[in-house]
């Protein structure tokens, strides 16, 4: 079909990594948990909120990667 | 009454007017353009989207309604963090070919959208009602949000006096929505987001240390939050990951389904616009995170509110110098207007398009189309006045999850729409209406919470309606599709092209 040609075209390899921020952050096993604390906050507010960098940071790769396409 | 915080809420909420009716000479085009008063003529580069864009993510739903969670329940709350992180990875990806394919046709909405590639008028009807009933719940949080802010410093009274704060604000906003469109909340969206940026460092600086520091916070609320009714936990155990996991992505898929989202995104500039924003737009989800955290810092304060609704605004009264709350309750008023004007837009393009338009008035110039427009945003906010009135609002984070149950029935022929046309309308049509139906009904047997108990087999699987819903909505399309076409059912014919939705304006112009 022409549509799946054009999708492969659009998206590549870089793309997988945006994935990465919906495992990590929907799979609550990783992280419901109050231990370790760090600076005072449990780890299951501290480990969500270093998600919102590292997921910006995939993000930006993935734009700088793909911009010229 | 506070008269302090009263005094300093009136000046900023006085400068926030001016500016919103001399919006409509920023960037000069002709209001009596559907295009230029609803989507601001499509010129919004990188930073007026961030803006924008956040300015929908960024209300009253951020400042009363999660932290309100977060001081009745703990954790749960605090799903708005994950929400706002999955949910720009997404965007990168899908929403340029929703843009592209937008400018290629000069669609204003997904409806627009959604007529054009299925072929179907009543899918596209379908599309822009479920869009519209889904905003008017979402602006009478910010409603509430407001009333709370105002009751805070004192204005309370009973009956029409007790209101009539409300209705003057509200006055306001619909006025220079009507006179300055989409150009209004854009140019008042950067005062308020230095505003709330200015509240939040003070706030998230200024309040542990007067508290004991973050460790002090957090044990005060893991103290008291099991001994609310019914208890709260500051971590989520593991009968209720799947409530938590699908209030997350059920959100974050719903957001940009909503018109003044999509508002949003068509009148930037670019596809790189869009792309640009969500690696940019993130910074708003920290601040969201810190937000939340002011439920707990109310709990170690010892703040008491009303109801949990009133746990922020009590915080600040407690810990701020008056000067200063009248400042942050005015960041969160100003707060609720912006995005309650971008939604009454978002809903009257809508009902513009594809109401009175398709419908009603087909010939109709197009000075009568933005005249109905601007009509129209007026009467959605009317609409929202009655959910409030009419809607249990001791949690009014309810109000905004009770639309995302609704819009969220609208994935299939929206997203899949802009990958595939393989879904048959009438299947979709169908679909839609069981999701619609069902997920209704679960909100309202839990009386309006939208967390609904799922029973499958021996377990009970409390969830987010939505999706339960949106699944029941998909699995009815994908299985009616080949029956529709085996008994003959004519398929919509597509209007768009693949290369469509990869379409630059760039590549016109150079």
């Amino acid at each position: 079909m022409n549509d799946q040609q054009q999708k492969k075209s659009e998206l590549t390899a870089w793309h997988l990594l945006l994935i990465i921020p919906f495992i990590a952050t929907l799979w609550m096993p990783f992280y419901a948990s109050k231990d370790p604390v760090i600076w005072g906050i449990p780890y299951f507010y501290f480990y969500q909120s270093l998600w919102v960098v590292i997921s910006a940071i995939l993000t930006g790769i993935v734009y700088f990667a793909t911009k010229n396409r | 009454m506070n008269w302090t915080a009263l005094i300093v809420f009136i000046l900023f909420f006085v400068l926030v007017t001016v500016l919103g009716f001399y919006a409509a000479n920023w960037r000069r085009g002709d209001l009596r353009q559907l295009d230029e008063w609803g989507l601001g003529g499509r010129r919004f580069g990188t930073l007026i989207t961030w803006f924008l864009l956040g300015g929908d993510l960024y209300t009253a739903y951020t400042f009363i309604a999660v932290p309100a969670l977060m001081y009745g329940k703990g954790a749960i709350g605090f799903y708005a963090v994950p929400y706002t992180i999955i949910i720009y990875p997404f965007i990168f990806v899908v929403m340029p070919r929703l843009w592209s394919v937008a400018k290629k046709y000069g669609y204003i909405t997904a409806s627009d959208f959604v007529k054009d590639r299925f072929g179907s008028r009543t899918l596209a009807l379908l599309v822009a009602f479920s869009g519209i009933l889904a905003t008017m719940p979402y602006i009478a949080l910010q409603l509430v949000g407001m009333q709370t802010v105002l009751a805070s410093m004192g204005l309370t009274g009973t009956g029409i006096i007790g209101d009539l704060p409300l209705i003057i604000a509200f006055a306001i906003l619909a006025v220079y929505t009507y006179t300055s469109g989409l150009r209004a909340p854009a140019v008042i969206a950067v005062v308020k987001d230095l505003m709330i940026y200015i509240t939040v460092i003070v706030a998230i600086v200024y309040i542990p240390i007067k508290l004991g520091g973050f460790g002090h916070i957090f044990s005060a609320a893991a103290a008291e939050l099991p001994k609310h009714k019914p208890p709260g936990a500051l971590v989520i155990g593991p009968s209720g990951f799947w409530a938590y996991s699908t209030l997350a992505f059920g959100s974050a898929m719903a957001l940009f389904l909503y018109p003044h989202s999509l508002t949003g995104v068509l009148s930037s500039s670019s596809r790189n616009v869009i792309k640009r924003n969500s690696a940019l737009l993130p910074a708003y989800s920290l601040a969201l995170g810190i937000i939340s955290l002011l439920g707990y810092m109310a709990i170690a304060a010892g703040v008491h509110p009303k109801t949990p609704n009133d746990a922020v605004p009590g915080l600040f009264l407690k810990m701020f110098p008056d000067w200063f709350t009248g400042f942050a309750f005015a960041a969160i008023a100003i707060g609720a207007l912006v995005p309650a004007a971008i939604m009454s837009i978002a809903a009257s393009n809508l009902f513009t398009r594809n109401v009175y338009k398709e419908y009603i008035n087909p010939n109709c110039t197009a000075h009568q189309e933005s005249s109905v427009a601007k009509l129209v945003s007026l009467l959605v906010k009317v609409g929202a006045l009655f959910f409030i009135i009419f809607l249990p609002k001791e949690y009014a984070i309810n109000l905004q999850l009770l639309g995302g149950i609704w819009i969220l029935q609208t994935l299939p022929a929206v997203f899949i729409g802009l990958y595939t046309n393989w879904l048959h309308r009438h299947a979709l049509i169908v679909g839609w209406l069981v999701g619609m139906i069902t997920g209704t009904y679960m909100a309202v047997s839990q009386n309006f919470n939208s967390i609904y108990p799922l029973h499958l087999g021996g377990s009970v699987i409390p969830a987010y309606a939505a999706i339960y819903a949106v699944i029941i909505n998909l699995a009815l399309a994908v299985v009616l599709t080949p029956v529709f076409r085996a008994i003959g059912v004519k398929h919509g014919s597509d209007a768009t092209a693949p290369h469509d939705y990869h379409f630059s304006s760039e590549t016109i112009q150079g």
